[in-house]
């Protein structure tokens, strides 16, 4: 499947800023195997008097621009055409949850796949009682981790309301969960810290969803902006799989990956640090077209 | 062990009472009970000494201190206040032999810890190969990941480290602590050695003492040589005044000669790390910092940072700047690396530790946890990957089997977050306690700076004295001590007391550039100071005239209402709570550039505010007020005195003055327009004048007698008066003069250009012209330039 992405996201300053500075993970990742860029492009207004890019630790590629100060607005363009390669179902060869433990002591690998570094507490996400004993109890019944990965994402799904309004940027976990609603991103950082307290490495991954759903089924939810769900360990064999708690299912085509991390500050979309001397507003508009689903002119 | 009776016997007096405690060592006895030949001289001295001669000279160290304005901050609950400096008068005496073999093992140390940070921050061979487990660093929050794979500019991480090292009960010396994140404590430890060498100043000279400075000049050379090229500079990084060690960064900048800098005066450009200053930014390129990894960048480290700098790691990635010590050491400080480093020595180097660490078991491994629970009497239980120092503040890493759990299934359950060590006896040192001497339990630490030609180890160092015999009370937040450390040498020393120049011809260095934040302090400094000086000669003015009328209400005493109500002064308080506050703004802007004042200049500050908060518990309003205020203004004077007379004419001083003028010239504006009024009651132009401290002027230029035009001549437009509003536009365009960028291409800047109009336009007044409204209108003129000039150097 080939999608065209356009993203656009622009502030607003009531006063003028000073010199500022930004890290952009906006360009889609290359994975082999799973999804390939065609082409992907950033601009940046007003022109930055600085840019240059870099690959993180976690393997996202980051443009980093400094813009000059006296800005009213800033906005961050990003546009890319994607191929997201169908890979056949596979059998669930993931070990049941009271094995990986000791799969996980084998491990010695610090690379930034390397499923230890999501499994501790991270800036944004610290797993909590509650929310261990919440995931404990969704999972009972899984046979193999797949499953209980699956089990804590789909009773998500069912407890938390999506609500776009409930929550912000900086919403912490335990608060979306206490609430029961948020957006993907709360749905996503609550599921990593559910799956963290049983002991699965988790990671958070930010993306795009398409937009225009396939004749006859319905539009997904957080199409509209960008979208994030959960990566999860299982297992050597079974390796990292994906899944979105927001719309109740695994990752499929319909997900294109941009960058991941160990939460949402690992791989947001907009890093910044400016100085300010009033409010800001901020809007986002995504659009996510898949090819085949343009009509023919 | 105690001494037996017969060598007790042969003690002198001021060891009369000095007994070793049983199963530790001590440094001045040794298990034999008599003196190590190290410490006979300094005994000898002490012992000739009466008890007031001894009580006079430990004084004269104190009053040291305290001139120097040395102070440590002491964090309560909730709240940290500044101490003087515990110093322990007796130091700590080791013969250089010992010395020598103590240097060795940290030196073979140190070497180790690169090759380990090395590894941690390229290819990550040792949790690979198995010598250390995944989980130590995984889930360590020192371990900086945006770090990993960032090679260090020159090729090494660390350049300074400090050791803590003690001395267990067999004589033999232990390493407690590795402190390779951003060690304090040399800066400490120079002071110790200056105030103690004037304590025993008779014997110090020939005590064949190794001197500090050769030290602090081989690590200033070798941070100049770090440097990319000569025009850029070494800055040292600090947290800021609030940090508990603030006093020894602008110490230690000011020693070495090198800018003190906060994260906001950094910034980065085109991948170099900058400093904002009045002239522009100015490209560094070493930094020393005593701030934690994660504080600073707060773009691809902790985000919540307000201390650091956006791009900083940028900056680094690019290798444009020698980081002293790289960003993401800290993680050599965590404690369960004490319980790998004897493996990993062997593992990198093939040899064992020449000084090994105290013993240390990680409980993350079966075989290590069965003997912790079966030692448990003997252990101490901590977090694994705490930084603490061993013997740190009320340590909250400390952890204990919780009552009723088993042992070996709670270290089993704790596992991977636990380390357990050997309970810690530390050696003794004497300490005075109430006229004689007492053993204390002591630790030490010990500085390595990496130069061109490898490492060096400080000969000295810094000694932690304990309070009581409990080790734990070395901790100087419990009320533990400082001491000096004598390494004695068998021959006489090279006695290079200070800091030589840099090696090479003499070059007169260029004056840095004044950092943006720093004028902006300067600059704010003296409009606080300027403005507590217009508020207390009003004041004055006020409670004179209160002390000889009955009516409070009476017009010429309610005519300053506006004036004092502008700064929220209530002027019926004997000393306003508003002034103290206005002082105390003067305080906190000195305290932020506290590198650029002689200590005399900040006593002096310091001493005004204390007097001040003193005498505002007490004083009541009128003559009692009018005469407190007076003190007052002459402590201030004290210190504007100092700043005019001692402070060398570098841009930093030009913002200071400036800051003044400008409060000085809105102030006498102000003052004129309310008192100088024609509507103003009977006796306020002679209140002026004595408020502009210009009362015989008047008499001699004019007579007995106020008349509107002799005031404002007097107080407005004469040049030649110091507290006139022409003479401080004068000032302010002199000064302005020699700021960057005062003229560019021949043309004026425009903050040039309108300080020239408006001296202008003052200058060609009339004393008759000069009316309300237009002394109004030129206060606000003055507090446009002031306006003008922040924004052109300040922002």
């Amino acid at each position: 499947m080939i999608y065209d992405l356009r993203l656009r996201i622009a502030y607003g300053f009531d006063a003028p800023t000073g010199g500022g500075r930004h890290h952009l993970r906006l360009h889609p990742a290359t994975i082999p195997g799973v999804q390939k860029v065609i082409s992907s492009r950033i601009t940046v207004a007003p022109v930055p008097s600085e840019r240059a890019e870099f690959t993180d630790f976690f393997g996202n590629r980051v443009t980093d621009v400094a813009i000059p100060a006296g800005q009213d607005e800033i906005t961050f363009a990003a546009t890319a055409r994607v191929e997201r390669l169908i890979r056949p179902p596979e059998a669930d060869l993931s070990p049941p949850l009271s094995a990986l433990g000791a799969e996980l002591g084998t491990v010695r690998d610090l690379g930034s796949a390397a499923p230890l570094h999501y499994l501790g507490a991270s800036p944004r996400i610290r797993p909590w009682d509650a929310v261990q004993a919440y995931a404990a109890e969704m999972v009972a019944d899984a046979a193999t981790l797949v499953e209980a990965v699956r089990d804590l994402g789909l009773a998500l799904h069912r407890d938390m309301a999506f609500d776009p309004e409930a929550t912000t940027v900086d919403t912490l976990p335990e608060e979306a969960f206490a609430a029961r609603s948020g957006v993907c991103q709360d749905f996503a950082q609550v599921m990593i810290a559910g799956l963290r307290g049983l002991g699965v490495p988790a990671a958070y991954v930010s993306g795009y969803l398409r937009t225009v759903p396939p004749p006859g089924k319905p539009r997904l939810e957080g199409a509209d902006a960008m979208h994030a769900w959960v990566r999860a360990w299982c297992g050597r064999d079974a390796g990292w799989i994906e899944f979105d708690p927001t719309n109740a299912m695994f990752v499929g085509t319909d997900h294109i990956v941009v960058a991941q991390g160990r939460d949402y500050g690992d791989a947001a979309p907009v890093a910044g640090v400016l100085r300010l001397a009033g409010a800001q507003s901020s809007h986002q508009a995504v659009d996510v077209i898949a090819r085949d689903s343009v009509p023919p002119k | 062990m105690d001494p037996r009776p017969s060598d007790a016997a042969r003690l002198p007096k001021v060891l009369a009472r000095y007994a070793p405690l049983a199963g530790v060592s001590d440094e001045l006895l040794d298990p034999a009970g008599r003196i190590r030949p190290v410490w006979r001289g300094l005994i000898r001295h002490l012992d000739a000494l009466s008890p007031q001669a001894m009580a006079a000279r430990f004084e004269r160290g104190d009053q040291y201190l305290r001139d120097a304005g040395v102070f440590f901050r002491q964090y309560d609950a909730g709240s940290s206040t500044e101490r003087a400096w515990p110093l322990s008068h007796v130091p700590v005496l080791i013969e250089e032999a010992e010395w020598t073999r103590i240097a060795a093992g940290l030196i073979q140390r140190a070497d180790l810890l690169e090759a380990v940070m090395a590894d941690l921050y390229g290819p990550n061979r040792l949790v690979a190969d198995g010598h250390l487990p995944p989980a130590l660093i995984a889930s360590n929050p020192e371990w900086l990941r945006p770090l990993v794979g960032v090679a260090p500019r020159g090729g090494s991480h660390l350049h300074f480290l400090a050791f803590e090292i003690g001395r267990g009960p067999d004589g033999t010396w232990w390493v407690l602590g590795d402190r390779t994140q951003a060690p304090s404590g040399a800066g400490f430890a120079l002071e110790n050695r200056v105030a103690t060498a004037r304590i025993y100043s008779e014997i110090y000279a020939e005590a064949q003492v190794h001197r500090l400075a050769g030290f602090f000049r081989t690590f200033r050379d070798a941070l100049q040589g770090l440097r990319s090229d000569a025009a850029s500079q070494v800055g040292i990084l600090t947290p800021g005044p609030m940090n508990e060690t603030y006093f020894e960064h602008a110490y230690i900048a000011r020693y070495l000669g090198v800018s003190l800098l906060q994260g906001e005066d950094l910034t980065v450009s085109d991948g170099q790390l900058m400093i904002r200053t009045v002239a522009g930014l100015r490209p560094l390129s070493v930094l020393w910092r005593r701030l934690d990894g994660a504080w600073a960048d707060p773009l691809e480290l902790d985000a919540r940072s307000r201390l650091g700098t956006p791009g900083l790691v940028g900056a680094l990635r690019r290798g444009s700047v020698t980081m002293v010590n790289a960003l993401g050491s800290g993680v050599l400080e965590s404690r369960a690396f004490l319980a790998f480093l004897p493996r990993l020595s062997r593992a990198l180097t093939g040899e064992p530790l020449l000084l090994p660490n105290i013993a240390t078991w990680w409980c993350g491994q079966a075989r290590e946890r069965a003997h912790v629970a079966a030692n448990l009497g003997r252990m101490v239980l901590s977090d694994a990957l705490s930084t603490r120092q061993p013997f740190d503040d009320l340590n909250p890493a400390l952890r204990t089997v919780p009552s009723g759990a088993d042992p070996a299934e709670w270290l089993a359950a704790e596992g991977e977050g636990l380390v357990a060590q050997e309970a810690v006896k530390l050696s003794t040192t004497p300490a005075e306690v109430g006229g004689g001497l007492t053993p204390r339990p002591m630790s030490l630490r010990v500085f390595l700076a990496r130069t061109a030609t490898g490492w060096q180890v400080m000969p000295g160092g810094f000694a932690r004295i304990g309070r009581s015999a409990d080790p734990a009370a070395v901790a100087m937040q419990r009320g533990g001590a400082a001491a000096d450390v004598w390494i004695v040498s068998e021959a006489r020393v090279d006695a290079a007391a200070t800091l030589n120049p840099l090696s090479g011809p003499y070059v007169r260095p260029q004056q840095g550039d004044l950092p943006t934040r720093a004028a902006d302090n300067l600059f704010w400094l003296g409009r606080y100071v300027e403005r507590t000086e217009g508020m207390m000669r009003l004041l004055r003015a006020r409670n004179v005239r209160l002390a000889v009328t009955a009516n409070p209400d009476a017009p010429l005493l309610t005519l300053a209402d506006p004036l004092f109500e502008a700064f929220g002064v209530d002027p019926t308080e004997g000393i306003p709570k508003a002034l103290i506050e206005t002082l105390g703004s003067a305080i906190y802007s000195a305290g932020q550039v506290r590198d650029r004042f002689s200590p005399d200049g900040w006593s002096a500050l310091a001493d005004l505010n204390k007097t001040a908060r003193r005498m505002a518990e007490r004083v009541t309003p009128g003559d009692d007020a009018a005469r407190a205020v007076g003190a007052l203004l002459r402590k201030l004077t004290g210190f504007s005195g100092l700043v005019h007379e001692n402070m060398y004419r570098f841009t930093g001083w030009r913002f200071l003055e400036l800051g003044r003028f400008h409060e000085r010239a809105m102030g006498m504006a102000a003052l004129l327009a309310t008192f100088a009024d024609p509507a103003a009651p009977d006796g306020a132009l002679d209140m002026a004048v004595e408020i502009g401290d210009s009362v015989m002027t008047h008499r001699r230029r004019f007579s007995l007698t106020t008349s509107r035009p002799t005031v404002i001549d007097l107080l407005a437009l004469d040049e030649m008066n110091p507290r006139a509003i022409l003479y401080q536009l004068e000032g302010i365009r002199t000064q302005v003069a020699y700021l960057p960028d005062a003229t560019r291409d021949g043309h004026l800047s425009d903050l040039s250009r309108a300080v020239l109009r408006c001296h202008t336009a003052l200058a060609t007044e009339l004393p008759e012209d000069l009316d309300t409204a237009s002394l109004w209108a030129l206060h606000g003129q003055i507090a446009g330039l002031s306006d003008l000039l922040t924004q052109t150097y300040l922002r």
